[in-house]
C-alpha cells in the first residue's frame, strides 16, 4: 500500500466519521464544528487527486466563510435543543434504512475495476492546477462564468433586502432627498434697509 | 494512488450519510441546510475524481460553479432562517404551517 493511498484511507475515515457527527451530535454549534473539519478533510483528498486550486478555495471560501456564516447565525438564534431533538430516534431505523439501501445501491454501481477509466496524468511540480484551470474558465466558461458573479450578486442583494429592519423610532439620513433640495427651500432672501449705527 | 472507485465510494457513502441526516433531524432547519452542504460535498467530490481520472479539468470548472451557487444558497437560506426566527420566534419545521393547502 502507498503512501496516498494509506492518507486517502485515513482522511476518508475522518471525512466519514465527521459527516456522521454533523448529523447525530445533539448542539447544533458542534455540528458546524465537525462540518469544518469535513471539509478539511475533504480538502487533503482533493490535493491528493491535483485539485489544488479547488481544495484551497474550499477551506477558505467554505470555512472561511460560509461555516463563519453557519455560526454566527447558530449562535445567534436562541433554540430549543431538546424540543428540536423530538422524533430522533423515531425515524433512527428510517433513517439508517434508507442510508443503508442506498449507499449499498451506489457502492454496487461503482465498485469493481475502474482501470478502463482511468486516463490520469501526474503532473509534475511544473504544473500549475490553477493555471490550467484558468485558461479553461475565462475562454469557453467566460459566459457562466459571468452568470455565476451575477448569481452571487444576486444573493448579496437577497440576504441583506431579507435581514435588513428599519426600527421606527430610528434617525437616518435620505440621500435622495438631500440631493434633491433646492437653493429656495433653503435661504430665504430678505430685502430690507440698512440699518443706523446708534 | 487511490483509484476511481475509492472516490465514488466515498461520495456515494457522504451522499447516504447526508440523506439520512435529513431523516433524523427532519425539525431543525440548520442541520437540513448543513446536510444539504454535505451533499454538494460528495457530488464535488465524484467531479474531482472523475475529473482527475480521465484527465478532463472541465469538471473541476463545474466543482467551481457548484461552490458558487452552494455559497449563494447558504448565504440566501440563513437569511431567510433569520427573519423566520425573527417573526416566529422558532425555526422548527413543524411550526411553519401558516401557508396551508
Amino acid at each position: 500500500m502507498g503512501i496516498e493511498k494509506f492518507i486517502f484511507y485515513i482522511f476518508s475515515v475522518l471525512l466519514i466519521a465527521s459527516a456522521s457527527m454533523v448529523i447525530s451530535v445533539r448542539n447544533p454549534v458542534k455540528a458546524a464544528l465537525f462540518l469544518v473539519l469535513a471539509f478539511f478533510a475533504s480538502a487533503v483528498l482533493w490535493l491528493l487527486i491535483q485539485a489544488e486550486f479547488l481544495a484551497i478555495v474550499l477551506v477558505l471560501v467554505y470555512v472561511g466563510a460560509v461555516m463563519v456564516l453557519f455560526l454566527f447565525v447558530v449562535m445567534m438564534l436562541d433554540i430549543n435543543i431538546e424540543r428540536m431533538r423530538a422524533g430522533f430516534m423515531r425515524y433512527l431505523p428510517l433513517g439508517i434504512l434508507v442510508a443503508l439501501s442506498m449507499a449499498g445501491m451506489l457502492i454496487w454501481i461503482v465498485s469493481g475495476d475502474g482501470s478502463a477509466f482511468d486516463h490520469s496524468v501526474l503532473h509534475g511540480p511544473a504544473y500549475s492546477n490553477t493555471q490550467a484551470l484558468g485558461l479553461v474558465l475565462y475562454t469557453d466558461y467566460v459566459y457562466p462564468f459571468e452568470i455565476a458573479a451575477v448569481i452571487l450578486l444576486v444573493a448579496i442583494i437577497a440576504a441583506i433586502t431579507l435581514t435588513l429592519r428599519r426600527r421606527p423610532n430610528t434617525k437616518h439620513q435620505k440621500p435622495a432627498d438631500q440631493i434633491a433640495v433646492k437653493r429656495n427651500d433653503r435661504v430665504r432672501m430678505v430685502k430690507m434697509k440698512a440699518e443706523e449705527r446708534k | 494512488m487511490p483509484e476511481l472507485s475509492d472516490y465514488l465510494i466515498l461520495g456515494a457513502i457522504l451522499f447516504s450519510l447526508s440523506i439520512a441526516g435529513i431523516f433524523l433531524n427532519r425539525k431543525n432547519v440548520i442541520i437540513i441546510l448543513m446536510s444539504i452542504e454535505l451533499m454538494l460535498l460528495a457530488v464535488n467530490m465524484n467531479f474531482i475524481a472523475f475529473s482527475h481520472f480521465l484527465n478532463n479539468i472541465e469538471g473541476q470548472v463545474f466543482v467551481f460553479f457548484i461552490l458558487t451557487v452552494a455559497a449563494a444558497e447558504a448565504a440566501i437560506g440563513l437569511a431567510i432562517l433569520v427573519v423566520l426566527f425573527r417573526n416566529r420566534r422558532s425555526i422548527n419545521v413543524e411550526e411553519l404551517d401558516s401557508l396551508k393547502g
